[in-house]
Order: C-alpha cells, then structure tokens, then sequence
C-alpha cells in the first residue's frame, strides 16, 4: 500500500518527467541510469556472440559458421564485453549512483562533463554496433599488428574509433570521481572513513587517467600505420609489431583492475554489512586497492612472454605478477577474517558476494600460473588462459556487480526484488559459470589453442560440457533481466534502510531526493560501523 | 549558500566559490596528466626508434630548417607570456587589458599554426612525407628515414591539433570577456584555459630538440 505521504514524496525519479528530462540530465543518479540500460544492451549482445560461440564448439568439425565468421564473433564478443560492459560496468553504474552519496555530496563535481561521458560511450558504442552490422571485425580484441594494420580486411577501423571515443568516457568518469573524492566530501568524512567502495572506485579512477590516454594514441597510430601506412608497426620499414603489444597492454592490463577494483569494493560493502561486523583490517583493504593499482602499471611485459620480450625482462615481469597476487590476496583473508563471529546473512547480495570470494580466489591463483615463465609457455593462447580471465571477469566482476545490483537495487528505484528468485539466481550462476569455464581450464592444459572453431574430437566431451553450462549461466543472467523489470511495478516498496547497512546512501529515503540529502550529513564516525546492532536480524523481503 | 546568491557562477553541487574553484582546477591538473600520458605513448615510440636508429634519425633531422623551428619556439613562448599576461589583468579584474593580451597570444598561436603549415608543406615538396611517394636522399635505409618522418608529422600533427582547439578556446575566452563574464572574483576558466595553453607550449619545447636538433653534435 502506498500511503498519501509517500505518494507526494519529490524524489530524483519524480521530480521531471519526460525524455528530455533524462537525455539532459545532470543528476548522476539519473545518469547512472542511463548508462544502467546502456551496458545492458551491451552485456546482452556480448552474450548474443558468446552463444554462437559456445553452439559452435559443440561439434569437433566446427560446421555452423566459417573460421572468418568466428574470428569474427570472438572479438565482437570480446570488444563488447570489455570496452563496452566491464569497463564502465560497476564505476559508471554503482559508483556513479553511490560515490556521491557515500560521500554525502549533492552530486559529482562536475555533472555536465559525465552527462557528456554517458553520450561519448554512447557515440563509441554506436561506431561499434555500426562496425558489428556492416560485417564485422576479426582481429581478436587485441587488435594485434600487423594484422590489424596491413592484412585485416574487416571493420577495424570504425571499431577502433569507437574504443577510442569509449575511451574518453572512461577518462572522463575517472576525473570526475578522483575530483570529486578529493573536494566534495561531507563534514567528517575523513580519508580513512571513507567506505572502501569509494577506496577501490579511487583507485580505478587512477588507472582510468593514467592508463586509458596511452590506449588512444595507441589507436591514432593503429589508424595512422592503416591508412597513412607510416610504418610504426611495420618489419618491412622497420617499424615493430611488437611496439603495439607494449603499447596496448600497458593499458590494458591495468584495465583487467579498472575492471575488478570496483567490484573489490562492492564485496567489501556487502561483507560487513551482512556480516555486520567492520571490514576487518580496514586500512590494509584501502591501501590494497591503492597498490593494485600501482602495481598493476608494472606487469604488462607478462603478455609478451613468448612475443620476442628478452628473458631478463620477462623475469622481472613475472616476479611483478607475482607481487600483485599480495593485495588481492590481502582482501581475499580480510573478508574472510571479517566473515569471523559475524552475524552472517544469506541474504542475495551476500550469496553473490560468496560467489565472488571463491571464484575470484580460483581465477587469481591460475593467474599465478600464467605469470610463471615455464607455465605460461605451455598454457599461453590456449583455453586456460580464458578460463583464468573468465574467473576474474565473469566469475569475479560480474558476480560482484549483480551482488551490488541487488543490495543497491531498494535504493535506486525504492522497490525490492523478489528474494526467492534471486537467491535461485545467484545459485544458478556460480552453478552455471563453473559447469562452462572449469572444463576450459583442463581444456587449455591438455593443449586446446584458443580462437579455433575447430579441434580435435578428444576433446568435445569438455567443450559439450561447457557449453551446457553456458546454457545456464545464460538463464541465470535471464532472470535478474526479468525480476528486475518485474520489481519496478511490482516489487514491495523499501524502506530507507532494508538492510540495517551503516553508510551514508542509507541514511536518506529509497529513492532518494534529487540533492541526495534533506541536509548536507555530518560523519562523526568510521566507516561499518555495526557496534550498535550486532545480532539484529536483517529484514528480508 | 545564501551570502554567495548574487554569484551567478557558484554551481549547485558545490558549498563554496573556494570549493568550486579547487575542484576546476584539479580537474585541469588531471586532465593535463592524461595529456601528458597520451603524448607519451609517441614519445615512447620515437625513443625506440630513434635509439634502434640513431644515424638515420640524425641525418633526417638535418633536413629539417633549425632557424624557422627555432623562430617558431619563440614565438610560441611569447605566447605563453601574453597568456600569463591575461592571466594577470583577469587576477586584477581589467576587461580590456584581458581581451587585448588574449588577442596578442591569439594572434601570436595563428602565426605559429601558419608557420607550421608552411614547413609541412615543404615536406610535401621534398617528398619528405611517409607514403608511396617518400624518398630521402642521403641515407641507404628509407624504412627507418620514412619513420622518422612519420614521427614527426605524427608529434607535430598531434601538437598543431592541440593548438587549434587552444585558438577555439581563446575565442571562447574573449567573447565571454567581452561579455563581461571574468571578474576580479570569478575568472576560474581564463585561468584553466592559460594552464592548457602552457601545458601545448611545453609539448612544442620537448619537441623542438628532439626533432630539430638531435644532428648538432655531428657538425661541430
């Protein structure tokens, strides 16, 4: 029932009606809308490859589409998910919704330029879905020379602008977030006060500055050498192919972190909360993420082991490698010491976040696989190395994002979600995930190259298997689509606070007034703070 | 919030004019590091080369005219003080000293973009431009001849694209001056914008040695 109060309630949702009202607006809870329902679309048409992927490896011979369609449809599977999800997914979304209010700010500092970074994702992706439409792209995501440059007779070049112009969202977000953590925090909220959501969103704001410019002049000289033919990448002239792969993977290994840093703190958020204990070892999470990101500026040689790099350089590329396996693993002891004599919940979020904690802790330790020298030169381009990014970016950051999904989800539109289908949900994806990528793994180690549509026929009892669970992973991520869409109409009204949780976002009404607050909060206290209600049950709808 | 009403400039997500102020300002620090990052990629690709190349790239770099390159970083530092100029007599609230120095720093960009034009097309008539028709006499390597050129048209393309958006700003400047935007109290875009305009002069002087000058040692 709504009552007469609630029903005259202004918030951010009712405040303005109309199409123009959201196409101008500069409320970032509005625009992390926006950009909701921009990577969804997305996500789905990622899933959309990956399906005809999976389909196609079902049978040895690979009969269903041409080798040239499926290099095609790995990397358009690849540039959509990565480029066009996983990187904006959790900042521009969840951190754009909450950053502010975490903070207590009225809004980011500066509303305007990320109105303008939700249009240029917009214009890059649109390049993008043009390149998809008008026949495709085949380089792999990598983008790899000279292929790319001389050979590739596909749409490199409009899929490329559109990165390119993606990437500027990105930059863009980044700024906007590091600003605003610096010069808009409310009264009292000190430095170390801050939720480590916030932390882990500051550190990727980092790693978005520093590392996302040098990708785009990467793509100015890509399309410099395809259409100018300068010769940077080409062995003919003396150019270096290999020049391109440092280039590339400076950015884009520490993007694999712009990609997980966040959902790091969406599991912080959510292990304290139902645990309801402080994030145990709250300093050590928050410099975590800062060295994560440091460090991860210094690891990039370990995709070029077998590319021609010099040995010595490889050894200490790998030693490097090694080195970021401490804060990761830092964060993966402290939630679980958080978990400790907590008053656990199994709440949705929660299980999402169980999800995380385990198949992230699979996906980082193959990772450690892959940064030894002599592994990875039996494993490197084969199925184990996808089965290891898949740990960390499905397995890892989308968990977490649904995780954080369903426990904002009250906030952002002051509807529940029906808790009996979410925790099915959450249950058939880790199910589903683990029946398609576990088998890659052995896959991989038994020698299966990757980007192949055909293989030798030992090994299809693995690629039936993992197919099979891909059909599941695929219902499992149908049913949030559904429940979510349901929920707006029909889900319970929420109360301000449905989960007891401590932070600022929690302290003003579900949905929240278009300034966030009634009044500017003062912070007299840390960050978890759960002296106070230890044992209280939590409300479960 | 309310002794600040009669500022039109205080944007509502801030408290106050200091506020404001700071958090422009870091953004265009940040945004220079990104600047800073995306030149360095170039950078990075002309140490490589250079080092793999280094004969091929001191003789190459003869061909290029010191004496108009060098006149080109003058002006160009001169128009960095008429920016600071500006600056200056935005900090002081003086109108039209604002305008005046913006137009000198304007006029003095213009001229340096045209110079810039006249030495590229020289390259054209050389054949000194990276393509089908490239040929550089003196050295038996024309790969690597041909990368440093395309190094240069690369870093000094990137750059005069940079100086074109800086003119566009200038402009926008000058009209918001006119209308009598900028004051003593309120001049936070004069001073962002100068801070660009800097940050473009100090590409052009890391690009001037490397690409004019790197034969000097050979000749002595």
């Amino acid at each position: 029932m709504i009552t007469a109060a609630e029903q005259t309630r202004v918030d951010y949702l009712n405040e303005s009606y109309g199409i123009k009202s959201w196409l101008l607006t500069k409320d970032h809870k509005r625009i992390g809308l926006l950009y909701l329902a921009t990577i969804t679309l997305f996500f789905f048409l990622g899933g959309a490859f990956a399906t005809l992927i999976r389909v196609e490896l079902l049978t040895p011979q690979g009969g269903l589409v041409s080798s040239e369609t499926y290099n095609k449809l790995f990397t358009m599977h690849g540039v959509a998910m990565i480029f066009f999800f996983l990187i904006p997914s959790i900042p521009a979304t969840l951190g754009n919704f909450f950053l502010p209010m975490m903070i207590g700010a009225r809004d980011l500092a500066f509303p305007r330029i990320n109105l303008l970074s939700w249009y240029l994702l917009v214009i890059g992706g649109l390049f993008a879905l043009f390149a998809m439409l008008a026949g495709g792209v085949d380089t792999g995501w990598t983008f790899y020379t000279p292929y790319s440059t001389t050979y590739s007779n596909s749409w490199v070049i409009a899929t490329a602008v559109g990165i390119f112009i993606a990437g500027f969202s990105s930059i863009l977000t980044g700024l906007n977030f590091i600003v605003t953590v610096h010069r808009m925090r409310a009264p009292g909220m000190t430095w170390f006060r801050l939720p480590l959501f916030v932390w882990s969103n500051y550190a990727t704001a980092l790693i978005q500055v520093l590392g996302t410019p040098v990708l785009a002049v990467t793509i100015v000289l890509v399309f410099c050498e395809r259409f100018f033919h300068i010769g940077i990448f080409d062995p003919a002239l003396g150019g270096d192919p290999v020049l391109f792969q440092h280039l590339f993977w400076f950015y884009s290994h520490p993007a694999v972190y712009i990609m997980v840093l966040p959902a790091m703190g969406v599991i912080s958020e959510l292990v304290s909360v139902f645990s309801r204990k402080q994030v145990f070892g709250y300093h050590f999470v928050a410099f975590s993420s800062m060295a994560i990101a440091v460090l991860g500026f210094l690891v990039w040689g370990h995709h070029l082991f077998v590319s021609t790099q010099s040995v010595y350089a490889g050894m200490v590329f790998s030693f490097l490698s090694y080195f970021v396996a401490i804060p990761s693993a830092i964060k993966v002891f402290n939630w679980t010491a958080t978990l400790y004599k907590g008053s656990i919940s199994y709440a949705t979020p929660m299980l999402y976040a169980f999800g995380f904690v385990g198949l992230f802790t699979i996906g980082g330790l193959t990772g450690l696989f892959v940064a030894s020298l002599g592994i990875d030169v039996h494993v490197t381009d084969t199925y184990f190395v996808v089965a290891h990014f898949h740990y960390i970016m499905v397995g890892g950051t989308i968990m977490a994002y649904l995780g954080g999904l369903h426990y904002w989800w009250p906030k952002m539109t002051g509807r529940m979600y029906p808790e009996l289908w979410a925790r099915l949900s959450a249950l058939v994806i880790f199910l589903g995930f683990n029946l398609t990528f576990f088998p890659q793994f052995i896959l991989g180690y038994l020698g299966m190259p990757r980007r192949y549509h055909n293989y030798p026929p030992e090994f299809q009892v693995l690629h039936v298997l993992s197919t099979a669970g891909a059909s599941v992973l695929a219902v499992g991520y149908l049913m949030p689509m559904i429940y979510f869409i349901w929920s707006l109409r029909y889900g319970k009204l929420a109360p301000a606070n449905p989960w007891g949780a401590s932070g600022l976002e929690w302290k003003t009404p579900s949905p929240p007034p278009l300034h966030n607050f009634d009044e500017t909060p003062v912070v007299t206290q840390e960050a978890y703070d759960y002296s106070g209600v230890i044992g209280e049950e939590i409300e479960v709808g | 919030m309310a002794s600040h009403s009669e500022s039109l400039a205080l944007r509502e997500q801030f408290d106050t004019e200091a506020q404001q102020k700071e958090a422009s300002t870091l953004g265009m620090w940040i945004f220079l590091i990104t600047e800073v990052m995306f030149f360095g990629g170039m950078f990075l690709a002309y140490t490589v080369y250079r080092s793999w190349y280094p004969h091929v790239f001191a003789v190459a770099s003869s061909s290029l005219n010191v004496y108009i390159g060098a006149a080109n970083t003058v002006v160009l530092l001169c128009s960095s003080f008429t920016m600071v100029m500006a600056v200056r007599a935005a900090q002081l609230g003086k109108r039209n000293a604002i305008i005046w120095f913006l137009i000198l720093t304007l006029v003095l960009g213009g001229v340096f973009l045209g110079v810039k034009a006249y030495e590229w097309n020289e390259k054209f008539v050389e054949h000194h431009v990276p393509g089908a028709g490239f040929h550089f006499e003196g050295v038996p390597q024309q790969g690597p001849a041909q990368i440093f050129f395309s190094l240069y048209f690369a870093m000094t393309g990137l750059h005069a694209m940079h100086m074109v958006v800086g003119v566009g700003l200038l402009i926008f400047l000058i009209v918001e001056t006119r209308k009598g935007k900028y004051s003593a109290s309120y001049m936070t875009p004069v001073d962002l914008i100068g801070l660009y305009w800097h940050f473009v002069d100090i590409i052009w002087i890391f690009l001037f040695p490397l690409l004019y000058l790197i034969d000097r040692h050979l000749k002595t």
